[in-house]
C-alpha cells in the first residue's frame, strides 16, 4: 500500500447521500402539497393559453403576426413575420410551435410577475439586493441538468415542471436589470419627486419605473430569450412543443426532425427578440409605459392628434 | 435685510441653529471637532469623516432672498437639502415659521414639501417622460389635486414664466434657458411660501443666465417668496441677494448684506472674492448719504457761508419747510454776497439721487463737483454725497463708518448701515 497523496483516500464527505436524505426523505414528503399548489396557477395559465393558440385558426396568424410586428418594429420584421409564419406550417411543426409559445410566454409572464418586484425590492433596498444577488448568482451559473432531478420529485414530469425549470434558469435578468434601470434613474430626479412632496409609491410608479422602463423591457427580452434555450432541456423532463422534435430527433439520430425543431425555434427567437427589443425601444421614445402599448396600436391616430395642439 | 436684526426670531421664516451634517462613521467625534475649530482636511485624514455642514446658523426673513455663495465641495448644496430633508441633517434645528423640520415624522414632511417648500434644480431635473405641464403639474397631483385644476394651475404658472404655449411639448425639447424656466414654473404652482433654489442658472450661457436673474427678481417683486438661493457666482450673489452668506469648507465665513461683503471681507478668502467686483453696481447712494447742512431760503448768506466751512463743503441745499429741496448753493458764490437773498444766489438746478441707486448711475452727477442731494421716494432731502468721496469707495477705500472686519465677522446680520 502506497502512501495516501489526498484526504478522500481516508474520508470522503458524503454530501450527496446528505442531499439525497434532505431532498427524498423531508423535502419531497413534508412539501409535495405545496409545490403542487404552487404549479396550479402555472397549470391554469399555461394550459389556456395552449387551447387558445392551438383552437385560434391558422390563417389569423397569417395576418395578426405581421400586423404586430409590423405596428412594433416596422416592414422589415413585418415581411419576416409573415415568411415564418408560412414556412413553419410548411415544414409541418406549427402545432409544435404554439405548444412551445404557450410555455414561454406563461415562463415570461410568471418571471416578470415575479422579477419586477423582487428588482424594485433590489433596488430599494441595498440589504435585500446583497442578499440577492449570490442567489442570482447561482441560479445563472447552475446548470440546468441539476435541478432538474428534484424538480420531477416534486412536481412530477410533464410540461408545467418544464416552465418551472424554466422560470428557474430564465428569472435572473429581470430581476437585475429592474434592478439595474431603477438605480440608474438620475438621482436629481428622485430628488425632484420627493422635494415635491411624492411619497414612495408615487416616487416609484410616477418617475422610477417609467423611466426605468427601456432597461426593465431588455431584462425581459433577455428572460425570453433564455427562457427559448430552455426549451429543448423542458423537453427532457416531458414539456412537448418544439424541444420535443429536437429531443426525439436526437434519439432516433434522426437529423431531419431534429434540424426543423431546430429552425421553429430559431424563427421564434428571432420573432420575439425583434418585436420585444421594439417595444422597449418605443418606451424610450415615447413617454411612458401606457403610451408605448397604446403607440403600438394606434401609432398613425395619435401622431396626427398630436399636431392639432 | 435692512432690520435684520429688529425682526424676533419667532418672526423669522427660517432659522438655523448650529446645524451640522456629517458624512462618516464617526459623527459624535466629527461634530466635536468641527466644534473645537478643527479643520476639514485634518478632521478627515484623522477620522475619514467629513463635516459636509458644519456649525451654520442663519436666519431668513419673510420676503427675502438670502443667498449661500461658495465652491463646489463647500457644502452648500448638502446645506439647502437638509432645509427639506433630502438629506438629513446630523444635529441641529431648522425652524420654518418655527416648526422644526428635523423632529417632524414622515408624513408631516412630505406635507411640509408638497405645500411650503419647493426646489428649483442645476440641472433642472424635468422629467424627460412628462410633457411640460405635466412636469408642472406634478407636485400638484401628487398632493392629489384633481386633473383639471391642477392642469389650470399648471398653465398659469407657465403663464408666469412665459412658456404657456409649450405646455404639451417634451421637456427635452426646449432650450437649457426655457427648461429651467420650466423647473421655476414647476416650483411656482405649488404656491410655496419658501423656494429652494440650488444652482438655479449656474447650467445656463451667461446671457441666459442674466435674463433669469432678472425674470426671478421679476417675479420676487409680485410673489414676495422667501427664497435660498445657493450659488458658486458671487456676481450671481450680488446681484440678487438680500443678503449673503460666503461658505467655504462647510461653514460660513461671512454673513452680511452686498454692501458689507463687498466693502468688508472678513478675511482674505472673501477678499479673493470681492476683489474683481464692480463696486458701482454694488453700493447705493444711501450708503455714502450724511445728513446734509441746509439752509432756507430765509437764511442769509453769512449764515449759509458759516454752515459750508463748518461742514467743509463746497456747497450746500436751500430746503423749504416741508423738508423739498430748492436748490444748491455754492461756496464761491457766497464769497461777497452780502445783502443778497439766498433765492437769488441758488443754482435750482443740482445734482440728485435717489438712496437705492447704483453708484455706476450717478458718475456723471458726480463729475459736476457738487454735493448729490440724496432724495427719499416723494423727493424730500435725506442727505448729501460728496462726489469725491464716491470715488474714494469705488477705489476701495471703504465707506466711513465701516465696522472692521472682524467685528463684521462676529455680528454678522448686522444692520445695513446708512
Amino acid at each position: 500500500m502506497t502512501m495516501a497523496d489526498s484526504i478522500s483516500d481516508f474520508y470522503t464527505l458524503p454530501l450527496d447521500d446528505w442531499i439525497e436524505v434532505a431532498v427524498k426523505d423531508w423535502l419531497v414528503p413534508n412539501f409535495r402539497p405545496v409545490f403542487q399548489a404552487l404549479q396550479w396557477p402555472i397549470d391554469q395559465v399555461l394550459g389556456g393559453l395552449e387551447d387558445f393558440l392551438l383552437w385560434l385558426p391558422y390563417p389569423v396568424f397569417v395576418v395578426v403576426v405581421p400586423l404586430i410586428a409590423w405596428r412594433a418594429a416596422g416592414t422589415r420584421v413585418a415581411i419576416f413575420a409573415l415568411s415564418a409564419v408560412i414556412f413553419m406550417d410548411l415544414l409541418g411543426i406549427w402545432r409544435e410551435t404554439m405548444i412551445t409559445l404557450s410555455m414561454i410566454v406563461t415562463a415570461v409572464t410568471f418571471c416578470t410577475i415575479v422579477g419586477v418586484p423582487l428588482g424594485i425590492l433590489a433596488a430599494r433596498s441595498d440589504r435585500f439586493a446583497g442578499i440577492i444577488r449570490p442567489v442570482l448568482d447561482i441560479m445563472q451559473t447552475i446548470p440546468p441538468f441539476v435541478y432538474l432531478v428534484p424538480i420531477v420529485m416534486l412536481f412530477g414530469v410533464g410540461i408545467v415542471p418544464g416552465v418551472i425549470a424554466t422560470i428557474i434558469f430564465a428569472l435572473p435578468p429581470i430581476i437585475r436589470l429592474t434592478n439595474l434601470g431603477i438605480r440608474q434613474v438620475q438621482g436629481e430626479l428622485v430628488e425632484a419627486g420627493l422635494a415635491f412632496g411624492a411619497t414612495r409609491r408615487q416616487l416609484l410608479f410616477e418617475i422610477q419605473i417609467p423611466l426605468a422602463l427601456r432597461t426593465i423591457m431588455a431584462g425581459l427580452n433577455q428572460t425570453l430569450m433564455l427562457s427559448l434555450s430552455m426549451v429543448v432541456i423542458a423537453a427532457l423532463i416531458g414539456a412537448g412543443g418544439l424541444g420535443l422534435t429536437v429531443f426525439t430527433g436526437l434519439g432516433r439520430l434522426d437529423i431531419g426532425r431534429a434540424t426543423l425543431g431546430g429552425i421553429g425555434i430559431v424563427l421564434l427567437a428571432i420573432l420575439l427578440d425583434r418585436v420585444t427589443q421594439a417595444l422597449g425601444e418605443g418606451g424610450r421614445a415615447d413617454t411612458g409605459k401606457k403610451r408605448s402599448f397604446k403607440k403600438l396600436l394606434f401609432k398613425g391616430i395619435r401622431r396626427t392628434d398630436r399636431d392639432d395642439h | 435685510m435692512t432690520d435684520g436684526n429688529e425682526v424676533p426670531a419667532s418672526r423669522q421664516k427660517v432659522v438655523v441653529e448650529h446645524l451640522y451634517k456629517v458624512f462618516g462613521d464617526d459623527p459624535e467625534e466629527t461634530i466635536r471637532r468641527a466644534a473645537a475649530g478643527e479643520t476639514k482636511d485634518r478632521i478627515y485624514a484623522e477620522t475619514r469623516s467629513v463635516a459636509a455642514v458644519a456649525d451654520v446658523s442663519f436666519t431668513v426673513a419673510p420676503g427675502e432672498i438670502f443667498v449661500v455663495m461658495g465652491l463646489s465641495g463647500s457644502g452648500k448644496s448638502t446645506l439647502i437639502r437638509c432645509l427639506n430633508r433630502l438629506i438629513e441633517p446630523t444635529r441641529g434645528r431648522i425652524l420654518l415659521d418655527g416648526q422644526d423640520v428635523v423632529a417632524m415624522d414622515a408624513e408631516a414632511l412630505r406635507e411640509l414639501r408638497a405645500r411650503k417648500l419647493s426646489m428649483v434644480f442645476q440641472h433642472f431635473a424635468l422629467f424627460p417622460h412628462k410633457t411640460v405641464g405635466e412636469n408642472v403639474e406634478f407636485g400638484l397631483k401628487v398632493r392629489g389635486m384633481p386633473p383639471g385644476e391642477r392642469r389650470e394651475k399648471a398653465l398659469r404658472a407657465l403663464a408666469q414664466v412665459g412658456l404657456e404655449a409649450y405646455a404639451d411639448v417634451p421637456p427635452d425639447n426646449l432650450s437649457g434657458g426655457m427648461q429651467q424656466r420650466v423647473g421655476l414654473a414647476r416650483g411656482l404652482a405649488v404656491d410655496p411660501e419658501i423656494m429652494l433654489m440650488d444652482e438655479p442658472f449656474s447650467a445656463l450661457d451667461p446671457l441666459i443666465r442674466r435674463d433669469m436673474q432678472d425674470e426671478l427678481l421679476a417675479l420676487q417683486e409680485q410673489l414676495h417668496m422667501t427664497i435660498l438661493f445657493i450659488t458658486h457666482d458671487l456676481h450671481e450673489a450680488l446681484r440678487i441677494g438680500d443678503c449673503i452668506a460666503i461658505m467655504k469648507d462647510g461653514r460660513f465665513v461671512q454673513t452680511g448684506t452686498p454692501e458689507q461683503i463687498v466693502a468688508a471681507p472678513a478675511d482674505d478668502y472673501v477678499a479673493a472674492f470681492t476683489r474683481d467686483v464692480d463696486r458701482g453696481r454694488v453700493f447705493r447712494m444711501g450708503r455714502l448719504s450724511h445728513e446734509a447742512p441746509t439752509v432756507t431760503p430765509d437764511d442769509d448768506p453769512a449764515t449759509a457761508r458759516r454752515r459750508c466751512e463748518a461742514h467743509q463743503v463746497t456747497g450746500l441745499h436751500v430746503v423749504d419747510a416741508d423738508g423739498y429741496p430748492l436748490g444748491i448753493l455754492v461756496r464761491t458764490d457766497l464769497v461777497s454776497a452780502e445783502g443778497r437773498a439766498l433765492r437769488d444766489l441758488m443754482r435750482p438746478d443740482f445734482p440728485a439721487a435717489r438712496a437705492d441707486q447704483e453708484l455706476i448711475e450717478l458718475y456723471g452727477e458726480c463729475a459736476k463737483g457738487l454735493p448729490i442731494a440724496v432724495l427719499d421716494e416723494t423727493g424730500r432731502l435725506l442727505g448729501s454725497v460728496d462726489p469725491l468721496r464716491v470715488f474714494a469707495l469705488l477705489a476701495g477705500n471703504g465707506g466711513e463708518g465701516q465696522a472692521s472686519p472682524s467685528a463684521e465677522a462676529s455680528a454678522p446680520l448686522a444692520a445695513r448701515e446708512q
